[in-house]
């Protein structure tokens, strides 16, 4: 249920909203029955000159959320998207969760944001009804502007904002959405409020926010996760012009959480200076149990424990049994390294401490993260924290984590100005909360057909979980559920176990999280069996899909994630899964385009973040073994879809960052410290390396609204070793491809 | 004592004649459309125009800079919106738009070189400039419509 009040247009609004503003507040998921504290999420306000001001809580970092949400308050409004203006909401916990990743924002706010527009329609409507002594019912709120069709009557809608002010706010029953046939924002094509600044570099980045009298802060920090400083020698740095002083960082405690790592940093009056000035410094480590980590040592022995039974984390059937009684069985293992996100914009923050509390800009998919971590890390209540958000040169999940903002913030305090971090690249590779390492073992008993009628999966790889808590060495629920426990297939036996594996290095979620090592193990391997049977990858992955049907998953020793929603209002439905498999399979040309040597086709179809994704590649692999993507065909059926155009880049987008992956990202250690270290040996796609044509095909659908900015990339990786199996007859099971001579 | 031009205005300069262009136009001057990508000519999100050519102002020096015209993507359009600016904005290119100046003061050097360029041209001249968000195939449609090519 959504509750709808009317609020202060001052206090944590700011100065978001004009003088004589009418300004309303919602709270989305209220329990039935319970009376919590009024906790509103969303806002929108019409301000006395007409402009509708819309609240963005949620963070931009590429995907258009900032744009997308206000079309869909926007369009229950009946406001003209020429009078809509948006505000950046601060971090604060009355908007419930800014948490801008897990591809939900669309999810979890569109019925609050119809149901926020729709309620200052109707008071709107109310107001131009007692203006005119009408009934409410003849008027109707269009295009910024009420009208009463009988007397031709129509005024705007910042003419009726003062009385609407002074109106009671509707209560759920009195106000009614549009029906879909009016829509007039909702599934159109729009582009971002952003298009125009982007062009011109006008648009502020967390690395362009200035406060006065800031220092530039470089921080040398532990080369190895968990090393103490033994002692440095700042003399030199000192001696740099422009540098101001020097300050320590001190190390986190267990578990490290967002916590800042620690270390020496140089504070000047410049980047550069500091950048310099840190150069200069002479620290010695006490590196810890971590300065023996190597990855080559971690390789095996993930890929050593993936033999090896682990936790069963789901179970059907008798899998021991039917491999027992076979005569067709096939084995695989499959690995995928460590990978690092690399937003264009590294983490970025300036903060202020001040009369303790802190003022900060930030970078950040999660103001409320940064509350939270920064108060903890300065002995302060979350609400004495103020996080602005800055627009995000890219997050992919690294800008959840505020350790850059814990930073900013303590240095601050210990030099008494306000100070801004940025990470250099090298910071930015070494210092990352890195994607999983992962080992998979596969294994199928065939029937004559070649389908499995028996399926084991073992997956070993270092949690998350070990964010929060240092001894974490299983999977978490999410990540277990992350197109792992929940595979959709037919198969009447089905065992996933789950290895204990300790992290050496921060690990942390990256666009697609665990569904990108799982995809990349399921989808090789049904290519592999598929392969074997001697048949059609498409017709084999429609035949192992099975009849359309609602897959209930029951996983062993733990609730089935699926992304916190019920399995009834988002079952894993194998329908839709083969929807999207027959879609790119007829728009990409499948049947028509039969492998040839050096250049053949790949599929792999995945259900993630409640979306159903098919993607096919086509591949090039040239005499000397270099591999070109000419085309790339998506399919998703994401349910309703609010802005296409968006839809469509954020698609275009996932084919490049899986291919980014799949061809050539890799992150090591070695004696616990990160190897690479820029552009240069942590390679992403570029502009010929990237597909040269990703067309993205939507299933028109009006079902409950699911993930968009993730589900493209888990497919991705997959299909592109399935077409150069087909075009070269290699069989790539460790990424990144790069590593494998292809000829 | 540096003197040169940035976006059409005499400046002199003072500092470290080591300090990166990129450094000068951020922290000094305030043009911040001129983004930090990588400080080691990899990824190109920091290209400006010297005297007309694409560099990337992060390995720049204002030792080098000394003497030359300098444009932003803030001097770019100032006058009348460049062509590639309006494509840009008509393909929806950019997603996070971080990278996009660069892209664009990359793009306009290669027109101005190669006013029609080749699919070849254009992989060429855009291979240092990095978009992480992947909009590799808006902006090269966006150049064909700003080079009036057939895409």
């Amino acid at each position: 249920m959504n509750r709808i009040e009317r609020v202060s247009r001052r206090g944590f609004l700011g100065t978001a909203f004009g003088a004589g503003a009418l300004v309303l507040g919602v709270q989305i998921n209220e329990a039935e029955g319970a009376t919590p504290a009024w906790m509103p999420s969303v806002y929108l306000g019409i301000e006395p000159n007409g402009t509708a001001v819309i609240v963005a809580h949620r963070s931009e970092m590429g995907t258009g959320i900032r744009t997308v949400l206000p079309m869909v308050v926007a369009d229950e409004l009946e406001a003209d998207w020429k009078k809509v203006r948006i505000e950046q909401a601060i971090g604060d916990v009355k908007y419930g969760s800014q948490n801008t990743d897990g591809s939900c924002s669309i999810r979890d706010f569109y019925d609050a944001m119809r149901a926020a527009g729709a309620t200052v329609r109707l008071m709107l409507e109310q107001s131009a009804a007692k203006k005119w002594n009408v009934p409410v019912s003849e008027c109707k709120g269009q295009n910024h502007f009420v009208v009463h069709a009988k007397s031709g009557k129509k005024a705007g809608y910042g003419e009726l904002v003062k009385v609407a002010s002074t109106l009671p706010v509707p209560k759920k029953g009195e106000w009614t959405l549009k029906p879909e046939s009016e829509f007039r924002y909702i599934g159109k094509e729009m582009p971002t409020m952003e298009q125009g600044d982007h062009t011109r570099g006008a648009g502020k980045f967390g690395i362009d926010a200035k406060m006065p009298g800031m220092l530039y802060a470089s921080i040398e920090r532990p080369p190895v996760l968990g090393a103490k400083l033994k002692s440095f020698d700042d003399a030199a740095a000192k001696q740099v012009k422009g540098v101001v002083r020097t300050a320590t960082i001190d190390a986190f405690k267990p578990p490290h959480n967002f916590q800042a790592l620690g270390g020496v940093a140089v504070l000047a009056d410049s980047t550069w200076a500091a950048a310099q000035g840190r150069k200069k410094l002479k620290v010695e480590w006490d590196l810890g149990p971590n300065g023996s980590f190597d990855s080559a040592k971690d390789k095996a022995e993930i890929m050593a424990k993936a033999m090896q039974p682990g936790k069963v984390v789901r179970n059907i059937g008798d899998v021991d049994k039917a491999f027992g009684a076979a005569t067709n069985l096939h084995e695989a293992s499959y690995y995928i390294p460590l990978l690092s996100h690399a937003p264009m914009e590294p983490p970025a923050a300036v903060a202020e401490w001040k009369d303790g509390k802190v003022v900060t800009y930030a970078a950040t998919q999660n103001p409320q993260a940064v509350q939270e971590a920064v108060a903890s890390a300065m002995g302060i209540k979350k609400e004495d924290v103020t996080c602005h958000v800055t627009l995000l040169g890219g997050g992919f999940g690294r800008k959840s984590k505020p350790d850059y903002v814990c930073e900013a913030a303590m240095l601050s305090k210990t030099v008494g100005k306000p100070v801004k971090v940025v990470f250099s690249r090298e910071d930015d590779i070494k210092f990352d909360f890195y994607h999983a390492n992962a080992g998979m073992y596969m294994k199928a008993a065939l029937d004559e057909k070649g389908r499995p009628t028996a399926w084991l999966h073992r997956s070993v790889f270092p949690s998350i979980g070990s964010t929060f808590d240092a001894t974490a060495e299983y999977g978490q629920e999410f990540e277990m559920g992350m197109g792992w426990v929940d595979l959709p297939y037919a198969i009447a036996n089905h065992r996933a176990e789950n290895g204990p594996h300790k992290n050496h290095v921060r690990i942390g979620w990256m666009r697609a999280v665990a569904h990108i090592y799982h995809a990349f193990a399921i989808h090789s391997f049904v290519d592999e069996l598929a392969a074997k049977a001697g048949r059609d990858r498409v017709e084999y992955i429609l035949d192992l899909l099975g009849p359309d049907r609602k897959v209930p998953i029951e996983p062993v020793g733990m609730k089935y994630w699926n992304n916190d929603q019920g399995q009834d209002t988002y079952p894993v439905d194998t329908a839709r899964l083969k929807r999207v498999v027959e879609l790119v399979a007829e728009k990409s040309g499948w049947a028509n385009k039969k492998p040839q040597k050096g250049r053949a086709l790949g599929i792999a179809a995945h259900r993630s973040f409640l979306s159903y994704v098919a993607a096919v590649v086509e591949v090039v692999v040239d005499d000397r073994g270099r591999v070109t993507i000419p085309r790339v065909d998506i399919a998703i059926d994401a349910g309703r879809i609010i802005n296409p155009e968006r839809a469509k880049s954020q698609l275009e987008g996932a084919a490049v960052f899986g291919t980014s992956l799949a061809m050539m990202g890799e992150i090591t250690a070695a004696d616990g410290k990160i190897v690479q270290s820029n552009f240069n040996n942590y390679p992403v796609a570029r502009m010929s390396e990237a597909p040269l044509v990703t067309h993205v095909h939507l299933v028109p659908s009006n079902a409950l609204p699911a993930g968009i900015g993730e589900p493209g990339v888990p497919p991705i990786a997959p299909a592109i070793t399935s077409a150069i199996f087909a075009a070269t007859g290699k069989r790539v099971r460790e990424l990144p491809i790069r590593k494998t001579k292809l000829v | 004592m540096i003197q040169l031009k940035v976006n059409g205005s005499a400046r002199k300069f003072d500092g470290d004649p080591e300090m990166p262009l990129l450094w000068y136009l951020r922290d000094v001057l305030d043009y911040t459309g001129t983004k930090f990508g990588c400080g080691a000519g990899l990824c190109g999100a920091c290209t400006v125009h010297v005297n007309g050519e694409a560099i990337r102002s992060c390995v720049t020096t204002m030792k080098d800079a000394a003497g030359k015209a300098i444009t932003t993507i803030e001097g770019l359009g100032a006058k009348q919106e460049h062509p590639l600016q309006a494509a840009w904005k008509q393909c929806n290119v950019s997603q996070c738009g971080y990278c996009q100046s660069g892209q664009i003061m990359q793009a306009a050097a290669l027109l101005k070189a190669k006013p029609k360029p080749s699919d070849a041209d254009i992989d060429s001249a855009m291979q240092g400039n990095i978009c992480r968000c992947g909009t590799y195939q808006r902006i090269r449609q966006a150049i064909k419509i700003a080079a009036e090519v057939k895409a």
